[in-house]
């Protein structure tokens, strides 16, 4: 799908800050609010926006269980679907955060979240490395999440300018 | 005792305080305003340009640089000069890296004033011309502009001020404090008035990364006009860089010679460190520039349409990160505005009058702030002129 410059725009604006409220988009990208309500619908509709959604940093939540790890995953690929329908079979588990095939020594990184380590281990041991295509996996577990997806979770920098200037 | 007071020069006596300083003390004592009096970028510097200076100092490149500035740097500004704005500049010889644009001012007027020269301020303007010109042993002249010519100033208006005396006029597109940019018709007709009484001209383009609906175009680019431009540039505004104080000046041959023998007494080179962040920036920071340029833009389209729904009117800045919405119709003067605004609802305003007579009723606000700022500045102001007007 080929976006105009506005639909663009709400896109980048949407995507910084998902609750910017549509009054204010239309001014941003100066266009009518009816506008911004219509362009919004229709990159929802076409799943260009998927989701709206907020970062929670977990490990701020007292008494909160979880472990997050990034499984690197070697698989057969299958004559005519190539990679699509394992990763199919993987992704609807829904321990399954992300899934992504990747170029290099290994072809699937699935990110997978539980409660615990054990929690994670078994998912590994029972359901994907026991899938027919799949090789091999090697487990690694976040230990301290500095930055996701563009945002860094420590409080942001602090306006050090002088209150007038020039 | 002998006054101290009689050892200052009669120049430095004469020159009078800024009005920013005022509104500086009377905003800097106070807890929760929200700022929109700040001249520079809300951006830090991006990471990878901060990153180069570290490692030129764990490289310990500590020393002096030659005094037109490292040639990596100035080969890179030719470069940039040619590839953003069309412009020929020799990296050897005609230009000199300085101590942000203001000591590129400052040189500028010092290599081309003689006691008692004229040199044209078109007001509203940025504070420092006007008391560079007089440090420089000049007069500065300031010629008003009107709020209907969206503050660009006419070939009539120059000519009305131009007198024998006259040597150069100071421009500043995008400009600082009213946002408006000349464009290549505004910059024509005040060349035929520099080329008519042969005029150098100096042109402010630090603002020239931040333009939002049509392309820059230099002073320094208008047909015959290179010869008599002294173009006045820097890092701090498009790149987000203000307290590295690093900017440059590209002039002719022989002008850039003049300018280089104050440089070389005054100042020998400008900040190592800052010069080898200044090369990062060039090489890789297009696209950390081209985002802060769209971050503006939508601030600026957002700031302007809400301030004119609120009632105070303001025309759309082509540039710069200003807002210079009238105050006129609130009866009170810019500083009684900026003042009540201050104490009655902590939204800090520059007040339009320390830019010039035709300033007057007039506030500049600077829409480089977070969007929940600028919202909320803008629910402030709105109660402000509810409860009064
Ligand atoms: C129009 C104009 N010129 C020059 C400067 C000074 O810039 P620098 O930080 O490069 O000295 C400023 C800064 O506010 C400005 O607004």
């Amino acid at each position: 799908m080929k976006l105009t410059e506005k639909e663009l725009e709400i896109v980048e604006i949407l995507e910084q800050d998902a609750r910017t409220k549509v009054v204010d988009i239309a001014k941003m990208v100066n266009i009518s609010v009816n506008e911004a309500e219509a362009l919004i619908k229709k990159l929802e509709e076409n799943n260009v926006i998927v989701q709206y959604s907020s970062i929670v940093d977990w490990s701020k939540i007292s008494g909160h269980e979880g472990v997050t790890a990034m499984i690197d995953v070697k698989v057969t690929p299958k004559r005519g679907v190539g990679f699509d329908e394992i990763a199919e079979r993987i992704y609807r588990f829904k321990e399954v955060k992300a899934l992504y095939l990747m170029s290099g020594a290994y072809d699937l990184s699935v990110i997978v979240e539980g409660k615990s380590m054990n929690e994670v281990a078994n998912f590994v041991s029972q359901k994907l490395s026991t899938l027919d295509s799949v090789l091999s996996t090697t487990t690694h577990f976040i230990l301290k999440k500095y930055k996701h997806d563009g945002t860094i979770f420590e409080k942001g920098e602090k306006d050090k300018r002088i209150v007038v200037s020039p | 005792m002998k006054q101290t007071k009689t050892y200052l020069s009669k120049t430095v006596e004469e020159l009078k305080p800024s009005g920013i300083r005022r509104f500086f003390d009377l905003a800097a004592g106070m807890e929760g305003v929200i700022s929109l009096g700040v001249g520079e970028p809300d951006f830090v510097t991006s990471w990878s340009v901060r990153e180069a200076a570290i490692l030129s100092l764990e490289q310990g490149y500590t020393s002096y640089t030659a005094n037109a500035g490292l040639l990596e740097l100035r080969e890179e500004i030719a470069a940039y000069m040619e590839n953003s704005f069309g412009l020929q500049y020799s990296a050897s010889n005609e230009m000199i890296v300085t101590v942000g644009a203001s000591q590129a001012l400052d040189i500028a007027l010092r290599a081309v004033v003689d006691p008692g020269d004229e040199v044209i301020v078109i007001e509203p303007s940025f504070v420092s011309y006007i008391p560079l010109v007089n440090l420089a042993g000049g007069k500065g002249v300031a010629v008003q502009t009107k709020k209907e010519n969206d503050f660009k100033v006419t070939p009539a208006e120059l000519e009305e001020v131009i007198t024998h005396r006259t040597k150069a006029i100071i421009l500043c597109s995008p400009n600082n404090p009213t946002g408006t940019m000349l464009n290549e018709q505004d910059l024509e007709a005040i060349a035929t008035v520099a080329k008519n009484h042969d005029l150098v001209i100096i042109s402010d383009e630090i603002y020239a990364e931040l333009s939002y609906d049509e392309k820059f175009v230099s002073f320094a680019a208008i047909e015959e006009m290179r010869e008599r431009t002294i173009l006045i540039s820097g890092f701090s505004k498009g790149f987000a860089m203000t307290g590295w104080r690093l900017g440059f000046v590209c002039a002719p041959k022989e002008l850039t010679e003049a300018m280089l023998k104050i440089h070389q007494y005054a100042m020998m080179c400008a900040p190592t460190m800052a010069q080898f962040a200044a090369i990062e920036a060039l090489k890789h920071g297009n696209e950390d520039v081209n985002g802060m340029r769209k971050s503006y833009r939508r601030r600026r389209n957002y700031f302007v349409q809400s301030l004119n729904e609120i009632g105070l009117e303001c025309h759309t800045p082509g540039g710069a990160f200003y807002a210079f919405p009238s105050i006129e119709r609130t009866g009170l003067t810019s500083e009684q505005f900026a003042e009540r605004l201050l104490v009655e609802e902590k939204v800090a305003v520059v007040p339009g009058n320390v830019f010039g007579q035709s300033g007057e009723g007039h506030i500049r606000c600077s829409y480089a702030s977070s969007m929940e700022q600028l919202q909320e500045s803008i629910k402030r102001m709105k109660r402000f002129l509810e409860r009064q007007f």
